[in-house]
Formats: structure tokens, C-alpha cells, sequence
């Protein structure tokens, strides 16, 4: 047993593909499901679940790629900094792709700059204690999932006495861009598949106002195909028996208070901003940034640099995408002259956009 | 984005390595046209088919489980001979070595080239060596180039697959590109894996007694088993249907995807052969390949199909249908 | 930003352990988690850190109920 298979069994997923059609047969409009997590993205389109559902059910992507969501200044601020001699960059692998106004880490290491992936971000922590000539820049991007992982990293410096680790943070939180979402009267959202893993940090409860404000049902989802056709039809069933409340289908994982230590990790670490958010503009409280306690660790305050002018590409329309209002076939762009090996936007190159999930798993 | 630099992800083997090739390499050197890319050329001379091809090894890092810069160096130039039903023959070694190299470990290598050479039964019979001022190469990077006789009519070639053919692989998937990534600074895990690399050619004999009823030979070197079965799609114009519960996957393969969030689709194989075999030969060839030291655990993986010319699609473990496409660079770990 | 993988404990020192998922093992840290893990729970390691504990009857519990799917219905 090892808690992944299992949830990947056939008759599994058939059976309850055949439940779906079942409930939602005869529907003169269809429902429409908003994932909100990139892993969610992926995991749709590499099981193929969409060609398994019923035309009455439409799965849509929400602004899950935290990457994605932030706007190209960031990007270019990372550029800027891989220039600095003496700079180790170190990231996760999903943003070196990711293009800023004229370049990305990708070209950048191509010229010379020190970019390094790693796995986690303790092995950024260790990459500054075996470099300490070097001042080691670690971009902290992510939902609060990885956010905790990147306090305890900075936890983890300043208790080693480490002072040549930094973290370029762009942290944001997921529930409250999914209410201004919902309130969009040109967005038709009829339910939310929950993510599993920042649920497991906050919990189930963080999205109980949005459940009852806006009457959607929520449901927290894990990331197998298992997971994901059974969180689909518990959405199902909400809709056709008239609920709208929060349930949680990842329940081996999900408590309804989250993972309360991690929340405190959090909270001794980072405060909570009112962030840009691409597509959607400035979301209060939306974003995570090192608090006054650690600046020391903060490469914002740390470390100046001048960065290029800030330039977003004409006719991107990920902002659209990320808000679910255009699917990455319905953009011009896609396939054409944004592709992943010359793309646009983030979209089309974070390893959880939606236009990349697209292009390699959805044609 | 700056199109004058050359990406990590033009030698990776997927659709950057492809438009550097069709759009520069391949129309300034020869006057062929850029499709119908196998991995080595058939020319005749004097009645007699012969196979030529060459390959560099770059691989980092240069020792991983299960072998060495050296047998990839062999082994890889061997395959692509045998790819093509020739018998490899003769093999040439250009070594470049960057000063300060280690001679016990170059000496290791070489042994291991010598080893690898007897085993797949050919001849190392010229080379070079340059060393070049630390800095300019990375410990050590080796090109061989091999030639080998065609000693049958046969046309075997990327753009010989025919609607109705079965599509085998000779076993696990993702085996050497896992072994070698595993080890990479920044990833750190701990697993017990070798990579596969091994000579092709023996089995590949056994396999060409079927004759025409072998359309295609390819192995899934870069790029994976995804990449080469988008270029035989497009170099055939025909539709490939995969079947994902048919692939041969070790757990710590998959264990380690998980964990990288890669996909074994798209890791590189040096020891797999992908044969595009006639229907009605199909089980046939798979008892043959089974008997072989190197086919244990094979297996039909997918059809080609009629429809769709150029695309490749997978029916998921679960039952669902996606797209495969080409590795546009390379597939990196995420966290995502 | 969420891929996370169910991995059991095979060691524990501290705040550090190593988990293990088909053979493949890695080190990860326990110090985002306020529960007790002991050798052979399941854990799920998210950029090299343990998130949360796998609840394993809750699991079987899950499996159970998904699986009365095939056992209920007509399968084609």
C-alpha cells in the first residue's frame, strides 16, 4: 500500500465518471468547475479526466500558477539580481523558464549568471553555508503549500547563523482571490475544486465564508485521478441536491483547523500584503512578505539592484486565462506564436500554467 | 527572448534540438531535406549498404550507477547502428579532456570502453585526443563515430510505420535518465537504481530474422520514448495510440518521478529499443524478444494508427485520452 | 506549487527524517509538523518537507467508499 496507486484504480474512476453522467444527464446548462491549484491543472490534463466527463460537466482554470499570477516585474527582478556577480541563484525548476519583459533564467544562465535548481529550498540553505563568498538568492514563490516551507527555511538559516541566504518572496494566499472570483459577474462559477495541499496548511474551514457568502459549493480535493473524479462528483451532488457548503474529499490528508503548526511557522515568519494579482489587479491581504523580524533574510531590503522597465507582451492573454475566462485554445496566441519553446507568458512555461498543460498534454 | 543564444535545450533532444537542426545545422551542411532524421545514414557504395553515424557524449556526471561516460559513449554509437538493421563494425574515439582531468579516472573510462566494445562485438580502430585549459570542457567529453554493414535488403526507417503496426519496447522506461538525475546536486535522492545501458545489437538480430515485418528500430535516447514517437509519427505521417498501463516502469522509477514531478515518458532511456512491428508477427516478435537477456520484461506498448498523421495520443492509466507531445526543452523537476 | 508525495518514515533523528516511496528514499524535515511521527507512518514531503501526516484509516476509509462504485454499478 502505498497511498498512490490505490487512488489511480480504473474502476475507480470509470465507475464514478458513470455516476457524474448519470446525475448530471439532461442538463440544459452545463455546471462549470474552477480548479484553482496548477497540480490540478496538470494532474487533469496528464489522466485525460476531461475526456471522461459528460459534455454537462466543464472543468475550468482558475489562477493556480502563483508564477503565472505574478506579474512580469518579478521576473525582472530576478534577471536583475542573477546579473549581480557574486549571486547564486536558486529556485524551484518550474520558474526558469518563466519570460520577464526580455528575458528569463534560462537565457540568463546561458550568458553566465549562476542559476541552480534544487528540490527544496534547505538545499538553498546549504548551497550559502558551502558558498559563503557568494550571497545565495532563493525565489520564494508559491501558495501556502510551499510558503511554510520557505519560512522554515529561513528558520533554518537563522538558527545555523547563516547570513549569505536570502529569499526574494512572492508568496500569495488562495482563498481570497477565489472570492473576488466568484463576485465577478462575467465569471460563471458553479463550484470550486479545493486545493488539497494548501487546504492541508489552512484547512477546510478557510473556505466556509466563501461557500456561504456566495452560495458555491467547495470541495476539497486530492490530486489522483481518484481524488479528482470523486471530488467532481461530490460537486455533482451539491448542485443537484441545492447545497452549497464546503466538504472535503482529500479527507486522509485535510482537517477541517489545517496544520496548525505550519500556520504558526507562517505567521512567525511572514505578514500578509495586498498583492498584484495578473488579469485581476490588486487582491488586499493577498500576498505573504517577510515581516520586520527577518528582514535580514528579506533580498528586497537586502539587496539593491536596478531593474529594467517594466513590459508586458501585447496580445498575452494570461491574465484572461488565469481568471478562467478564456481557455488557452481560445487565445490567439496559443500554438501559434506562444509556444514553449518561444513563449509569451508565464502561462505558457511555468511548469503549472495553464497554457503549458494545454499545449503538451490537451491537442 | 535573445533568438542568437544556444539554449541547454537545443541539445536536449526535443523540439528546440529538432528547429535547430531543420532550421540551420541541417540545411547549411547538407542538401537533404530535414525530414526522415534517422540516427544514422544508410549509403551504398559499390552495391554494399552501409551504415555511418557519430554521436558526443557529454553526460554530468560522468560516473553515474550502473556506468560511465565511457559505455554511453559505445554503447549509444553501437544502438544507433544496429537501429537501422546494419551489424556494427568499426568504431572511431575523438577524446577532448580538460586539464586537470584525473588519468586513473580517464583510465577507468577507457577500460570500460574497451569492455563495452568486446561485449557488443566491434572494433575500436582510430581516435584523437585533445586536451584543452581547465575551464574550456567539463572533465571530459567524447565523440565516436561508428560504421556498419547492411548484410540484408530491408528498409528500416522512422518513416516505415504502417497503420495496424504494434508498437514494442524491451523493458523499463526512464531507467538512465533517473539514475543519472538522482545524483544531481540540489536533488539528493537516495535510490537504488542502474542505469540501463547495454549494447543493442545482439538483440537486434535476433529481431531482423523477422524481416519485412520489422518496419522501425529506434531507441528513446533523449527526449524519452514521448519524443521518439512524435518523430516517427511525423517522419511516417501516421497516428500512434500509447496504451499507459502497458509501459514497463520500475517502482523507483515512478517513486522518483513523484517526487521530481517528472514523467517518465520523457526521461531518457540507453538501453530500450522501440520496434514498430507488422500486426500479425507482433506477439511473435514479443516471445523472441522475452527469450533475450535484454527483452525480459517486454512488452507491446501502443499501435499506430490511421488517423491524426503526426499525432500521438495516450489512453491513461485511468482510462482517459491526452496528447503526447515532443519535449519542448528540457524536462526539468518542479514542485507543482 | 503543490506537488506533495505520500512517503513513509523509515528514520528519525530530531527534526529530520527520511522517508521512503517505492524504494526511492529523501530526506525530509518534520519541523512543520506539530504531531508526533513515528517509524512506518505515512507522511506527505513537499519541497523536502513533511506538510502533514496520512491519516491511514481514513484512507481505508476513503478507498472503501470510492470502491463501492464497481461493486453497486453496471460496468460497460
Amino acid at each position: 500500500m502505498n497511498y498512490m496507486d490505490e487512488f489511480r484504480d480504473r474502476r475507480v474512476v470509470l465507475g464514478l465518471a458513470e455516476r457524474i453522467r448519470k446525475m448530471a444527464a439532461g442538463r440544459s446548462e452545463p455546471m462549470t468547475f474552477m480548479e484553482v491549484c496548477g497540480t490540478h491543472t496538470m494532474a487533469i490534463y496528464q489522466y485525460g479526466i476531461r475526456s471522461l466527463l459528460p459534455r454537462e460537466v466543464r472543468l475550468i482554470s482558475g489562477p493556480g500558477c502563483p508564477v503565472c499570477v505574478t506579474p512580469n516585474g518579478y521576473m525582472d527582478k530576478t534577471v536583475a539580481y542573477s546579473r549581480l556577480p557574486g549571486t547564486i541563484i536558486a529556485t524551484f525548476g518550474d520558474m526558469v523558464r518563466v519570460p520577464g519583459s526580455s528575458s528569463s533564467l534560462m537565457e540568463e544562465r546561458a550568458k553566465g549568471a549562476d542559476v541552480r535548481i534544487v528540490y527544496s529550498p534547505l538545499a538553498a540553505v546549504d548551497l550559502a553555508a558551502v558558498n559563503p563568498g557568494k550571497r545565495v538568492i532563493f525565489l520564494g514563490v508559491g501558495f501556502e503549500t510551499t510558503a511554510p516551507t520557505i519560512a522554515g527555511s529561513i528558520l533554518a538559516a537563522h538558527a545555523r547563523g547563516i547570513e549569505n541566504y536570502f529569499v526574494l518572496a512572492a508568496h500569495k494566499t488562495i482563498p481570497i482571490p477565489m472570492q473576488v472570483l466568484s463576485a465577478d459577474p462575467e465569471l460563471r462559477i458553479d463550484g470550486y475544486i479545493c486545493p488539497a495541499h494548501v487546504s492541508a496548511i489552512i484547512g477546510a474551514n478557510a473556505y466556509r465564508s466563501l461557500a456561504s457568502e456566495q452560495h458555491v459549493p467547495c470541495v476539497v480535493t486530492g490530486f489522483e485521478p481518484a481524488d479528482i473524479m470523486q471530488g467532481v462528483e461530490m460537486l455533482v451532488r451539491q448542485m443537484v441536491e441545492g447545497r452549497s457548503e464546503v466538504e472535503i474529499e482529500y479527507s486522509r490528508v485535510v482537517k477541517w483547523e489545517g496544520n496548525r503548526k505550519a500556520q504558526e511557522v507562517l505567521a512567525e515568519v511572514f505578514t500578509p500584503y495586498d498583492a498584484e494579482w495578473r488579469g485581476i489587479g490588486v487582491i488586499p491581504g493577498s500576498g505573504l512578505e517577510i515581516n520586520a523580524k527577518y528582514a535580514a533574510f528579506d533580498a528586497e531590503k537586502m539587496i539593491p539592484v536596478n531593474v529594467e522597465e517594466l513590459r508586458e507582451h501585447k496580445g498575452c492573454m494570461c491574465g484572461e486565462i488565469l481568471k478562467g475566462k478564456v481557455t488557452p485554445f481560445e487565445c490567439p496566441l496559443f500554438a501559434v506564436d506562444c509556444t514553449p519553446e518561444s513563449p509569451v507568458g508565464a502561462c505558457m512555461v511555468s511548469s503549472e500554467g495553464t497554457c503549458a498543460a494545454a499545449y503538451k498534454y490537451g491537442r | 527572448m535573445n533568438k542568437d543564444l544556444i539554449l541547454l535545450g537545443h541539445g536536449s533532444g526535443g523540439k528546440l534540438s529538432h528547429q535547430l537542426l531543420d532550421d540551420l545545422i541541417i540545411p547549411t551542411l547538407s542538401g537533404t531535406p530535414a525530414t526522415g532524421q534517422n540516427d544514422a545514414a544508410v549509403v551504398t557504395h559499390n552495391g554494399q549498404r552501409l551504415a555511418f553515424t557519430t554521436d558526443s557524449y557529454v553526460v554530468d556526471p560522468i560516473f553515474f550507477s550502473g556506468g560511465n561516460i565511457g559505455d554511453l559513449a559505445i554503447n549509444g554509437t553501437v544502438n544507433d547502428l544496429a537501429m537501422m538493421g546494419a551489424r556494427p563494425l568499426y568504431i572511431s574515439v575523438g577524446l577532448i579532456l580538460e586539464e586537470g582531468f584525473s588519468r586513473t579516472a580517464l583510465a577507468e573510462i577507457l577500460g570500460s570502453m574497451r569492455r563495452a566494445a568486446d561485449q557488443a562485438q566491434v572494433r575500436i580502430v582510430t581516435g584523437d585526443t585533445k586536451v584543452v585549459a581547465r575551464g574550456s570542457a567539463d572533465k571530459i567529453f567524447i565523440n565516436t563515430s561508428g560504421i556498419g554493414v547492411l548484410e540484408h535488403n530491408l528498409e528500416i526507417s522512422g518513416s516505415k510505420a504502417k497503420p495496424g503496426d504494434r508498437i514494442l519496447i524491451n523493458g523499463t522506461i526512464g531507467d538512465h535518465g533517473i539514475a543519472v538525475l538522482a545524483r544531481r546536486e540540489g536533488l539528493e535522492l537516495d535510490i537504488d537504481l542502474r542505469s540501463d545501458c547495454a549494447p543493442l545489437n545482439g538483440l537486434v538480430e535476433e529481431l531482423i530474422a523477422e524481416g519485412e515485418l520489422i518496419h522501425v528500430l529506434r531507441d528513446p535516447t533523449r527526449g524519452g520514448v514521448a519524443t521518439t514517437m512524435k518523430e516517427i509519427a511525423i517522419q511516417s505521417q501516421v497516428g500512434i495510440t500509447l496504451t499507459e498501463s502497458a509501459l514497463p516502469l520500475k517502482g523507483a522509477v515512478k517513486g522518483a518521478c513523484a517526487i521530481l514531478g517528472l514523467d517518465p515518458l520523457y526521461v531518457a532511456n540507453e538501453g530500450k529499443l522501440l520496434a514498430f512491428v507488422a500486426p500479425q508477427a507482433a506477439e511473435r516478435v514479443l516471445e523472441r524478444m522475452r527469450r533475450h537477456p535484454l527483452g525480459k520484461e517486454a512488452a507491446i506498448i501502443g499501435e499506430v494508427t490511421a488517423s491524426g498523421p503526426g499525432r500521438v495520443q495516450m489512453e491513461t492509466e485511468v482510462g482517459g485520452m491526452r496528447s503526447v507531445e515532443m519535449l519542448a526543452g528540457e524536462q526539468l523537476p518542479r514542485i507543482c | 506549487m503543490c506537488l506533495g508525495v505520500p512517503m513513509r518514515v523509515v528514520s528519525i533523528i530530531g527534526d529530520d527524517a527520511v522517508a521512503e516511496i517505492d524504494g526511492v528514499k529523501r530526506e525530509a524535515s518534520l519541523m512543520l509538523l506539530g504531531e508526533e511521527v513515528r517509524m512506518g507512518d505515512f507522511v506527505i514531503v513537499h519541497a523536502g518537507f513533511a506538510i502533514s501526516k496520512l491519516d491511514e484509516e481514513e484512507a481505508q476509509e476513503t478507498l472503501r467508499l470510492m470502491r463501492e462504485v464497481f461493486t453497486a454499478e453496471d460496468m460497460q
